[in-house]
């Protein structure tokens, strides 16, 4: 038998039975949407958080406070003691403690109350110096940066997020305008440039002002003496492992520390803030792609259930076709070529779904999707695999049957 | 006779009566034979217990003839027909079918043969309800990998052949049982087969369609086919040159009809 006769009468066995045949390739196609919308998925988040790594600026390396050990021996973990000052910041900012460093911002942050006038909007306000517009890779909307001088004058200055000043000015430009941040007055001198959320981080709501403004009139407490964080930016991405190492050695003298691993600080890049970020998001879409492999079994026993049954169902065709010269082969290609497209169709349509899940999900939710044209490819290769492998028991299954019981049968 | 090498001589197509003349000697006249059959035994073995369908069966049919298989049921008649039809192998004995020995064959060899050299006719018709007269016709053709146009004219020949050329793409459902039967038969001649072999093919008709199909089987047998009808109704086997009875096994008597 040709090809193209055995390829025109699987087809044709498809379409004489239009709503099983529907049935099982929705199966199928369940499946494969499911995989290809999972992997979309995973991609489209590991993009994100790539993009929101790099949004906290280029070649950057953050140095955070180390664990706090109680009196009673409970350790607080990363982040909770208040090891690092502005004078370590300062240390870090010289040519000839570390070379390599061309940038430094420190940042001490806490929850305030803004006032503007008779409307109020509680944010982060983050106290830090002049290069933290360059060393977070930001930009400013409208009027300015504060200045290095600002900075060592503790001017009564701050620079806005833009969801903070529409929030406290609405349309009006809050340029000149008085913001009042625990008592203390400052005047309005920039808004920033939007750059969206930074995983759970909204970006585009905080108060920047003088660190100097903000520990000696603002922050009480340890926010009036530690920072919470220190964005040292090295000269290149060559740079960032001479930068870590020169980070590591005057921080561990200016602390008095001699044994490297009990540091009170930790020095993080963005490949590894990048890597934790998609080991996490790499075993959600394992887990979720698992699912719908699952998914993608049951349409393919689908497929082999109603070949199954086609076969019982035609027992006498096959049994005719056999009389009239059909060999075993024949048979078995006939209901392979029928399972494989069955399977094919599924594959076709599954990619369909996904198509306009890719469209349609953004829409619900924030995550982005993206797809791949490889996977795509590959999904309906693994959908006609799947209706061949399912499809191989029943052809044989046909190919086996004796012509005669099979004529003989009602 | 099992040796494979013992091939009769095919007979030239354009000899229409499928007699050839040895040695130059006119009045020796010798008939090629299609079917050969020597001492077949068919042994069943439900359980323990052996069922010899068959017991060594020895029938000859000559090219040209058109021979009815009779017998009740239970006699035999349809273990016969599928071993004669080469759906069915025998357990011991020769058959030697247009000069070949089937009876050790594969079953991909056998679809072969059934293939080429046997054309089918059963009691239930059995036309694929989706296709249409001539789609249902050039079933075998496919099987015998003829290209799609030649199948289709092919078809339309073998329609014409049993008087069905306006019925060509009506579907069986759209066709009396007569006419069904007919294109059946149509499906059967479309290979040019050595061997037509009709099983009750008046089974489910009546009369007057019963006798259009034995009409045309004698017509094709006048024009020169090979004709085996089985049968278990003595006027139907009364249309055929000769009858073989068969009974628990064994070929009975041999008799040439009037």
């Amino acid at each position: 038998m040709r090809w193209r006769d055995t390829l025109r009468s699987g087809l044709e066995a498809i379409l004489g039975h239009g709503l099983r045949s529907l049935l099982t390739i929705l199966g199928i196609m369940i499946g494969i949407a499911a995989v290809i919308l999972t992997v979309g998925l995973g991609e489209g988040a590991q993009s994100s958080v790539n993009s929101a790594i790099s949004a906290l600026g280029s070649n950057l390396l953050v140095v955070t406070p180390g664990s706090t050990t109680s009196a009673a021996g409970v350790r607080g973990g990363f982040g909770t003691a208040s090891t690092l000052t502005l004078a370590d910041a300062d240390a870090l900012g010289s040519k000839k403690v570390a070379p390599n460093v061309i940038a430094v911002a420190p940042q001490a942050e806490t929850i305030e109350v803004l006032t503007a006038g008779s409307t109020n909007w509680t944010t982060t306000a983050v106290g830090t110096t002049a290069s933290w517009l360059t060393v977070r890779d930001r930009q400013v909307e409208e009027g300015g940066f504060f200045t290095s001088q600002e900075v060592s004058g503790a001017d009564d200055v701050v620079v806005l997020g833009p969801t903070t000043a529409s929030e406290l000015f609405g349309a009006e430009s809050p340029i000149d305008q008085t913001v009042t941040i625990n008592g203390e007055p400052l005047t309005v001198i920039g808004v920033l440039t939007s750059a969206g959320s930074s995983g759970s981080t909204d970006l585009d709501d905080m108060a920047i002002l003088p660190i100097t403004t903000a520990q000696q009139q603002i922050f009480t407490g340890t926010f009036a003496t530690s920072v919470s964080t220190i964005y040292c930016e090295a000269n290149s991405s060559a740079g960032l492992s001479g930068a870590y190492q020169e980070i590591d050695d005057e921080l561990l003298a200016a602390h008095h520390i001699d044994e490297p691993s009990d540091a009170d600080f930790t020095i993080t890049s963005q490949t590894t803030i990048a890597s934790t970020a998609n080991s996490v998001n790499r075993t959600l879409t394992d887990l979720l792609a698992g699912v719908a492999g699952i998914s993608l079994l049951v349409g393919g026993i689908g497929v082999m259930n109603i070949m199954l049954v086609s076969v019982t169902e035609r027992v006498r065709e096959i049994g005719l076709r056999k009389a009239l010269g059909a060999a075993p082969t024949d048979i078995r290609r006939q209901f392979l070529v029928e399972a494989s497209s069955l399977g094919l169709l599924g594959g076709i349509g599954g990619v369909l779904v996904g198509f306009v899940g890719t469209v349609v999900l953004p829409h619900l939710e924030s995550n982005p999707v993206s797809l791949s044209i490889p996977a795509t490819i590959g999904a309906v290769l693994v959908a006609i695999a799947i209706g061949l492998v399912f499809g191989v028991y029943p052809a044989t299954r046909a190919a086996r049957l004796s012509p005669i019981d099979a004529l003989r049968s009602e | 006779m099992s040796d494979p090498t013992a091939r009769v001589p095919r007979v030239d197509a354009d000899e229409p009566t499928g007699r050839v003349v040895v040695d130059g000697d006119p009045t020796l006249i010798v008939r090629h034979p299609i079917i050969d059959m020597k001492d077949l035994w068919k042994t069943y073995r439900p359980g323990s217990l052996d069922v010899h369908a068959l017991r060594g069966v020895t029938v000859t049919v000559e090219e040209g003839e058109f021979v009815a298989i009779m017998g009740p049921s239970g006699s035999g008649k349809s273990t016969l027909m599928h071993i004669m039809g080469c759906l069915d192998i025998p357990t011991s004995g020769s058959y030697t079918l247009n000069g070949a020995d089937v009876s050790r064959l594969s079953e991909t060899a056998l679809a072969r043969i059934r293939n080429r050299e046997i054309g089918f006719v059963f009691q239930q018709y059995n036309l694929l309800p989706r296709l249409t007269a001539w789609r249902n016709i050039e079933l075998p053709l496919i099987y015998a990998r003829v290209p799609g146009p030649e199948r289709r004219r092919r078809a339309l020949i073998a329609l014409d052949q049993v008087g069905l050329s306006a019925r060509a793409e009506h579907r069986p459902t759209q066709l009396s049982g007569g006419q069904q039967q007919r294109v059946a038969l149509a499906r059967a001649l479309v290979t040019n087969p050595a061997l037509l072999l009709a099983d009750e093919p008046t089974g489910n008709l009546d009369t007057a369609a019963a006798g259009e199909i034995l009409g045309l089987l004698q017509e094709l047998h006048r024009a020169g086919r090979t004709v085996v009808l089985i049968t278990h109704e003595p006027e139907v086997a009364s249309v055929a040159d000769r009858t073989l009875r068969i009974r628990d096994g064994q070929i009975e008597t041999a008799e040439i009809a009037a």
